[in-house]
């Protein structure tokens, strides 16, 4: 939608946002609309393909790890970065998930469980954009119970040698770099960085997907692939690591989710103006307002909920099960607001002119990635019960 | 070099704008402002010169309330070195003789080799501005400039004349050029640029710490409306034959042909 300013009934601009804040949000707003959207819908179209031509534009943008520190990346604190991601899901939820990937998923592993080094050799072309990573933890048989995974690092003289399949991977056959996750000969979880032309790396496209058609995903092949042991990320031992990835990303997501709400909710309610029924416009009738307030109700909620999140981010205040909170109930929101701006829409809403249906569809994979909707509420059971239900 | 470029602040081109309650102006309060578009194609033109030329300083200017230092940032965070912000409620929104005379004080102090402008503003659209301000600091301006080429002494440009003829005009540094849209391709503000833009400086200016003094508008505002819808269409109905001939009647009734 070109004539697009947001969504923000709290005031939260002129009250909560600094200055710094609201132009990154501009900009990258801006930059959505102008260059992202128009090339969208032809690669939606086609099924697993990602505006690659792009990728120079965002990392100019400095979108790639934008919330690292050094190496060539923004330093941004996190609701600034959060806003990035609201923009940028606004845009697609495959733009953002390539934003995660990259900053998240690959850049924070190496930032944070890294060595000097290592962080020196990848991060700076990871930030141009010159070099893609992919994350690598899901397999066909273990998705939300990862700590069940089969893929094995086994020590072979001074380096590993590494065998297993990981299914679900975004950006898979688009990287040079894969954070790949695996356990050793004493059951222990361990992060290698596996440059994806290594003799035995393979990587297939999964297609045929209804959701998140602007984005690849990938399932990984290893076998008996040998990296020396100054690939290992030392810094980290046990799930922590790649959970302490998933918290970043899905601190992402939660803001992300909420970008996609405010374009539902844009578009739904340009829309009902428009639409004459019966003699007068859709948004004159009550159960239609009823649709417009719940949507609105429901994005002021989870930005108050995003900002609060971020500003405890900030501060180091934050634990994970906030950020499931936080999740949770922003990606179900924007889902729930998709599917009633994809309702007011009627047959338009079926058509990639209109934007609902695709977001819609791409949040059953937000939905169901960085940790299904249940698998959040079984945390946050945990924590407030002290009992282990998962 | 140092190139002065002026920008203002205005409602988004996208806003939902609705007229005040005394029917004088917009209502300001909660829509979002951007920088006017003529004005980013001036800016981009500006920092041009300097990925060209290192040396180069590109000052931004803006007049207007609180809320245009996030113009001002947004410049600063595609490249400009630094920003004058006259934050003086007289000068702001007051008319074009005197927001020139204002610019024009900024150029003073600054003296710059080049001043850029957008062609005219997305709200008053008057173009009166930039061809004001070189009058009253006497140097040699171009208007509805799509390219500009900074030499030694001079800077040539070309303008858009009607009819899509190109004139070519030479003219001696210093000297101004109002830009037209569509001159370039204007940047984004990088998030690594708008990091560091924190750390460059907005100078904050009343008009009477500029000297000038007697700028608030001449011109008042009566009213500003939205003209009547009038329902004057006329729906021809019937088979194509009908509607052609009903068409062609019409036309000759109103004896526009
Ligand atoms: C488009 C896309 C991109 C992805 N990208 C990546 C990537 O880049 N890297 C990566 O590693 N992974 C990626 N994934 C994988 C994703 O993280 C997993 O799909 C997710 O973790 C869920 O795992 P699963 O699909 O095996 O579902 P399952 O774990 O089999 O879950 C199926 C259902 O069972 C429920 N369930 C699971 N456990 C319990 C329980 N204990 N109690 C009650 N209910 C339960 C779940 O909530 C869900 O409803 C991606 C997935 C998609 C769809």
């Amino acid at each position: 939608m070109a004539d697009y300013t947001g969504v923000d009934f709290m005031r939260l601009d002129d009250t909560q946002f600094s200055e710094e804040e609201r132009v990154v949000r501009d900009s990258v707003r801006d930059w959505v609309s102008k260059e992202f959207l128009p090339r969208l819908q032809e690669h939606v179209r086609k099924d697993g393909s990602f505006p690659m031509e792009l990728v120079p534009q965002i990392a100019e943008l400095g979108m790639f790890g934008a919330n690292l520190e050094g190496y060539g990346c923004a330093g941004m604190n996190n609701v600034a970065y959060g806003l990035m991601m609201q923009e940028l899901e606004r845009g697609d939820s495959g733009l953002r998930s390539f934003a995660s990937v990259q900053g998240s998923l690959c850049m924070y592993p190496i930032h944070t469980y890294g060595s000097e080094a290592q962080r020196e050799r990848w991060l700076p072309g990871m930030a141009a954009g010159e070099t893609i990573g992919c994350f690598g933890l899901t397999e066909p048989d273990f998705g939300s119970f990862v700590t069940g995974m089969a893929t094995r690092a086994v020590r072979k003289g001074d380096g590993w040698v590494l065998n297993g399949t990981k299914r679900w991977i975004t950006n898979g056959t688009l990287a040079q770099l894969a954070i790949i996750w695996a356990k050793d000969e004493e059951g222990q979880v361990r992060g290698f960085v596996v440059e994806t032309d290594r003799p035995g790396f393979e990587a297939r496209d999964i297609k045929g997907k209804f959701s998140l058609r602007a984005s690849v995903t990938s399932e990984l092949f290893l076998q008996d692939v040998e990296i020396p042991d100054e690939n290992r990320l030392a810094g980290v031992e046990g799930l922590r690591g790649p959970l302490g990835c998933l918290t970043q990303a899905r601190y992402g997501i939660s803001w992300g989710a909420i970008g996609a709400a405010m374009g539902c909710y844009d578009e739904a309610l340009e829309y009902s103006k428009e639409r004459i029924v019966q003699g007068g416009p859709l948004a004159s009738k009550q159960l239609t307002q009823q649709k417009l307030v719940f949507m609105l109700t429901e994005i002021t909620k989870a930005q108050l909920l995003a900002l609060q999140l971020g500003r405890l981010k900030d501060a180091g205040r934050y634990d994970h099960t906030m950020v499931s909170m936080a999740k949770r109930n922003n990606v179900d929101i924007a889902l729930q607001i998709a599917r009633e701006a994809r309702d007011l829409l009627g047959a338009n809403g079926i058509v990639d002119d209109y934007t609902a249906m695709r977001h819609m569809v791409n949040l059953e994979t937000v939905r169901t990635y960085e940790g299904t909707h249940d698998v959040h509420m079984l945390i946050l059971g945990e924590h407030i019960t002290g009992m282990r239900a998962i | 070099m140092k190139v002065m470029v002026c920008l203002k602040q205005v409602p988004h081109q996208d806003a939902k704008l609705d007229i005040n309650s005394d029917g004088t102006w917009i209502q300001e309060d909660n829509i979002k402002f951007e920088i006017n578009s003529y004005d980013t194609y001036a800016l981009e033109e500006a920092l041009r010169i300097k990925d060209a030329d290192a040396d180069t300083e590109v000052v931004v200017v803006s007049i207007g309330p609180d809320r245009v230092t996030q113009a001002l940032r947004t410049a600063l965070g595609m490249g400009a070195d630094r920003a004058v912000h006259v934050n003086d409620a007289e000068a702001f929104g007051s008319d074009a003789l005197c927001v020139a005379k204002v610019l024009a004080a900024v150029a003073k102090a600054e003296s710059p080799d080049l001043i850029f402008t957008g062609l005219m503003t997305d709200d008053g659209n008057s173009s009166a501005v930039p061809p004001m301000l070189a009058e009253l600091i006497d140097v040699p301006s171009a208007t509805g400039v799509l390219h500009t080429e900074a030499a030694n002494g001079s800077l040539k440009v070309e303008r858009e004349l009607e009819g899509g003829a190109i004139e070519v005009v030479e003219l001696p540094k210093p000297c101004l050029a109002s830009i037209q849209t569509g001159a370039n391709q204007v940047r984004y503000a990088s998030l690594k640029g708008i990091m560091q833009a924190k750390k460059k400086p907005i100078d904050v200016k009343t008009a009477a710490d500029l000297g000038v003094s007697d700028v608030a508008s001449k011109a008042t505002i009566d009213k500003v409306y939205s003209p009547p819808k009038n329902a004057t269409a006329d729906i021809l109905s019937g088979s194509t034959d009908e509607i052609v001939s009903g068409l062609m009647g019409k036309i000759k009734e109103l004896g526009v042909l």
